[in-house]
Formats: C-alpha cells, structure tokens, sequence
C-alpha cells in the first residue's frame, strides 16, 4: 500500500471510531437530548473523517465537488435538524434528564 | 468481507420489515418503514441497480415517508374530531394463533414461490440485456436503463406518468388541503428560523440536484422520477417552511404543471403518429431530443405531483377563507 | 484498500443497525426521529465507503440524494411528527 492508501485507511479507521461512539451513545445516554448530542456530533466528524479518506483515493475533481458537497448538505442539515427536534421536545414541555433530575 | 454485509443486510431488512408491521405506534411504523426503504436502497446498490437504488432512496423511502407523515397528521385529527381518543395499545402479536398461523404460511408460499421463479431461469441466460445494447446506438441515450424506459418501452413510463395523474386526481376528488400545523395554533405554525435557513440553503441546491439528475439521465443512472422526487422533495420542505404557500388557493397553473408530463408525452407520441410512425417512435437523430423534452416535463409534473400529495387534498378553490373557517371550528 | 474499505462499510452497517434498535426502542417520537439523523450520516458514510470498495461513482449521486431526502425526512419529522399533538398516538410520550 502506497502512503496516500495508508493515511487513507487511518482516517477511515478514525473515522469509523467515531460512530461507534456515535452509535453507542445513542444507546447509552439517559434521554432524547443527549441522545441527540451523541449522534450528531460524533457521526459529523466521523463522516468528515470518511470524505477525507475517500477524497484522498480520487484522482477525479468532479468526485473531490461532489465529496465535499455531501459532506457540507449532511453537516448543515444534521446540525439544523437536531436543533428542531430538541426545539420540539422543549416546547411540548420535556426538560433534558439533568434539569429534572436537579429539580 | 463480501458475504459479510450482504448477510448484515438482509437479516437487519428482515428485522426492519417485522418491527415495522408489528408497530401497534404508527409514527414508529413510518419512522421503520423509511429506515427498511433506506436500507433497501443499500441493497439495491449492493445487487449493482443504482438506477433502483436513486429511484428507492428518493421516491420509495424519503417521499413516500413524508406523504405517511402527512397522512398520520389527517388520521390523528379526523380521530380527534370523532371524539375517538383511546389510548394506543401496546406493542405485540395482534391477531393470535390464526392470525399468526395463515401470516407464516402466506409468507412461506410467497417466499417458495419467488424461489421456484428464479430456480427456474435459464443459467446464464442474459435476458434482454444482448437485445438492448445491439440497438443501443438507435436509442438517442447512453444508458441503457434510460434507453429501455424512454424508448423501447416508453409506453410503459408513459403509463406510470399517467398512474400519477390519476393519483393526485383521486387525492383532489375526495380530500380538500388540510395543513392545520400552519394555521390552528400560533406555536405549532411559526417557523423557526434556523429551518428557514436550513431550507433556504437547501432548496436551491436540490434544484440543481434536480436538473442534473435528469440531464445524467442519458448516460448514467438517473432520470425523470428521481429529478422529480428530488424536487418534490424541495416542494415538501416549502411546504413545512412557507406556512402561506400552503394555504394557496387552487390555481390553473397547478392543472396545468400536473398534466405537463402526461401531455407533452402524449404530444410528442401523437406527433410522431400523424408523421407516419407509430406511437413513440422517434425519428433517427432525434430521440436524444424528445426524450430530454418528455423527460422534462415529466421531471416538473411528478415534483409538482408529489409537492401537492404531500398537501393532502385539493387546496381551497377561490379564496384562501374556506381554509380560515375550517380552523376556526377546531377547540 | 477495497477490502478495507468492505470491511470498514460491515462495520458501520453494524452501527447503524444498533442505532435502529434505539429507533424501535423510543421510547419517545423523538427517538425514532434520529432515524434520519442516522441515515443521513451513516449511510451517506457507507455509500462512500462502497465507493472506495470499487462499487463505481454512480454511487456518489446516490449518497448526494440520501443526504437531502434525510433532510427533508428530517424536517418533516421535527415539524409533523412532534407538532401535530394529540391525546394517545405517536408523539405521545412528550407530554405524558
């Protein structure tokens, strides 16, 4: 394997690691809001870690285009629709675990 | 490594499709049943069917989703206008042992049936695939799955496009729009600003998605119905984002943009009809053309079709007031 | 690289079909709601990873309209799954 399929591989792998943790704080953390923390932000990085692995192994510059604007669409939109699920939750009236636990 | 996420596949498929059908919670039967059309997409990719994979992705999963939303919004009020409010019932078997017993036997005949299907193709057989590509070069396009739907068969999507039609018609006949999210209650009906940005961003960009999925449609997978589930997809998040598009009234431009496809497919068939050939057949030199016209026609009346599905009925003839009235009624 | 690549993919199909169990699970709307949060990263990340395991560009396009049906899924659900409240069904958890 040549450097660039090494460093390739690296970031894949961090890559991965990341949603693992993404996904196991999905099923570990106590309520919706945490939840949501855990697998937005985690899945973010990971799938950045991906695009740059994968975007490394591209010779083509319309993939590079493409890469990059998937990966912006995700970011944008993950982060957009996890503040309007947790806005949603807020307002149909549930606090996030350790406001109720503190009350 | 290859078996391994095949098998992953279908067994996480299998599970998705049982959770979604035993779902007493019919949020969570929609919510399943996007998660089972998105990994179906997986499949699709996996058994080298991207054109199915795109068409699964777009229509089968995201819109088809979105429209079960809209419909659950319409069951939850017309229960709560019945006064019918009882509470949801566990998740679990429903029907007992009967039910239980002719579901598993339904499903195993399916299942050996499909079985004795493939088992009795013709190993190796290449199916139409030889035919196809010999007269490829006649088609006017470079993808075969494009040459086979908008030219050798393009009878049949000339069906599909009217199957459409009549679904937005039978949606029209026996529903009015009902988007009371917008109108019933202040809170539930402004938007909150970071999604208008989201949509502001994300419309335009699903717009030039749209158009370059139908113009890759010649030479690669894409198309019509995906460029067109990708706009209606579009249309749905103005919907969600515009409160006062959705209570538009009716108007003559929507007819219009619904019946496009249908009509300038039929146009171009009939055209080529009176000039001494049969229905759909283009002329030599000019298939590229016509089925770059069709298909964009097409690509504007399923967004528009699938935007006013999403709507849930006719939108209010005349005047937006109908729709004011009807709100007022609710508690 | 494409075995890699394969492999990586297995691993996070495992993780995403993990995070369905939560979406089974709920126990709130909400929860199930993540489900196109999960898609929309995760198998935008596995299509890519397929890309790389030889399964051709095409595959790009693919994960291009897997990312905005995910948003648009996603908005639907934020906006009609939790807003439309009523006594029972669905949503209901949130304001038990």
């Amino acid at each position: 394997m040549s450097v660039s399929e090494w460093l390739s591989a690296l970031l894949i792998a961090a890559g991965t690691g990341f949603f693992l943790a993404g996904s196991a704080g999905l099923l570990r953390f106590p309520d919706v809001f945490t939840r949501l923390h855990a697998l937005t932000k985690a899945d973010n990085v990971g799938l950045g870690l991906v695009v740059a692995g994968v975007a490394l192994q591209t010779e083509s510059a319309v993939t590079l285009v493409k890469l990059v604007l998937i990966w912006w669409l995700v970011l944008v939109s993950s982060a957009t629709v996890c503040c309007l699920i947790a806005g949603a939750v807020l307002r149909h009236g549930r606090a996030p675990a350790a406001e109720e636990e503190a009350r | 490594m290859i078996p391994a996420l095949d098998i992953l596949l279908i067994v996480a498929l299998l599970w998705l499709a049982r959770q979604a059908l035993v779902a007493r919670d019919l949020f969570k039967g929609v919510v399943l049943f996007i998660a089972f059309g998105l990994l179906l997409a997986l499949a699709w990719v996996r058994l080298r069917a991207p054109d199915i994979a795109l068409a699964e992705a777009a229509i089968g999963s995201g819109l088809t989703g979105a429209l079960f939303l809209s419909t659950l919004g319409r069951l939850r009020r017309m229960e709560r206008e019945a006064g019918q409010a009882e509470p949801p019932p566990e998740d679990g078997r429903r029907g007992g042992w009967t039910g239980g017993f002719l579901t598993a036997a339904g499903t195993v005949l399916v299942t050996a049936l499909l079985g004795w299907a493939v088992w009795a193709l013709p190993a190796g057989a290449p199916g139409l695939g030889d035919a196809v590509q010999a007269r490829l070069g006649e088609s006017g396009v470079s993808h075969r799955v494009t040459a086979v739907l908008l030219n050798f068969r393009a009878y049949d999507t000339l069906l599909e496009v009217g199957v459409l039609l009549v679904a937005i018609v039978a949606v029209w006949a026996v529903a009015r729009a009902d988007f009371p999210f917008v109108t019933r209650n202040a809170e539930a009906g402004s938007v909150p600003p970071q999604q208008t940005a989201l949509v502001n961003l994300l419309v335009p960009v699903m717009l030039v998605v749209a158009g370059y999925l139908l113009w890759i449609g010649a030479t690669a997978p894409g198309g019509a119905f995906q460029a067109g589930a990708v706009l209606g997809g579009a249309g749905v998040l103005l919907l969600l984002s515009r409160p006062h598009w959705a209570v538009l009234p009716e108007r003559r431009w929507m007819r219009t943009g619904l019946a496009a496809g249908l009509l300038v497919f039929l146009g171009v068939g009939l055209a080529l009809v009176i000039a001494g050939r049969r229905l759909l057949e283009y002329p030599a030199g000019w298939a590229g053309a016509l089925i770059l016209l069709i298909e964009a026609a097409v690509t504007l009346s399923i967004g528009l079709t699938l935007t006013l599905l999403f709507l849930g009925g006719r939108p209010a003839a005349g005047d937006p007031a109908p729709t004011m009235t009807h709100t007022n009624q609710q508690p | 690289m494409s075995g890699f690549a394969l492999g990586a993919a297995v691993l996070l199909l495992l993780t995403l079909v993990a995070g369905m169990v939560r979406v089974v699970r709920g126990p709130t709307a909400a929860d199930r709601m993540l489900a196109a949060q999960l898609f929309g990263t995760t198998g935008v990340a596995v299509l890519l990873l397929l890309v790389l395991a030889g399964g051709g560009s095409v595959l790009l396009d693919v994960a291009l309209v897997f990312a905005l049906l995910a948003a648009v899924v996603g908005v639907a659900f934020a906006r009609r799954g939790i807003a439309a409240p009523q006594p029972g069904r669905g949503g209901g958890h949130e304001r038990e």
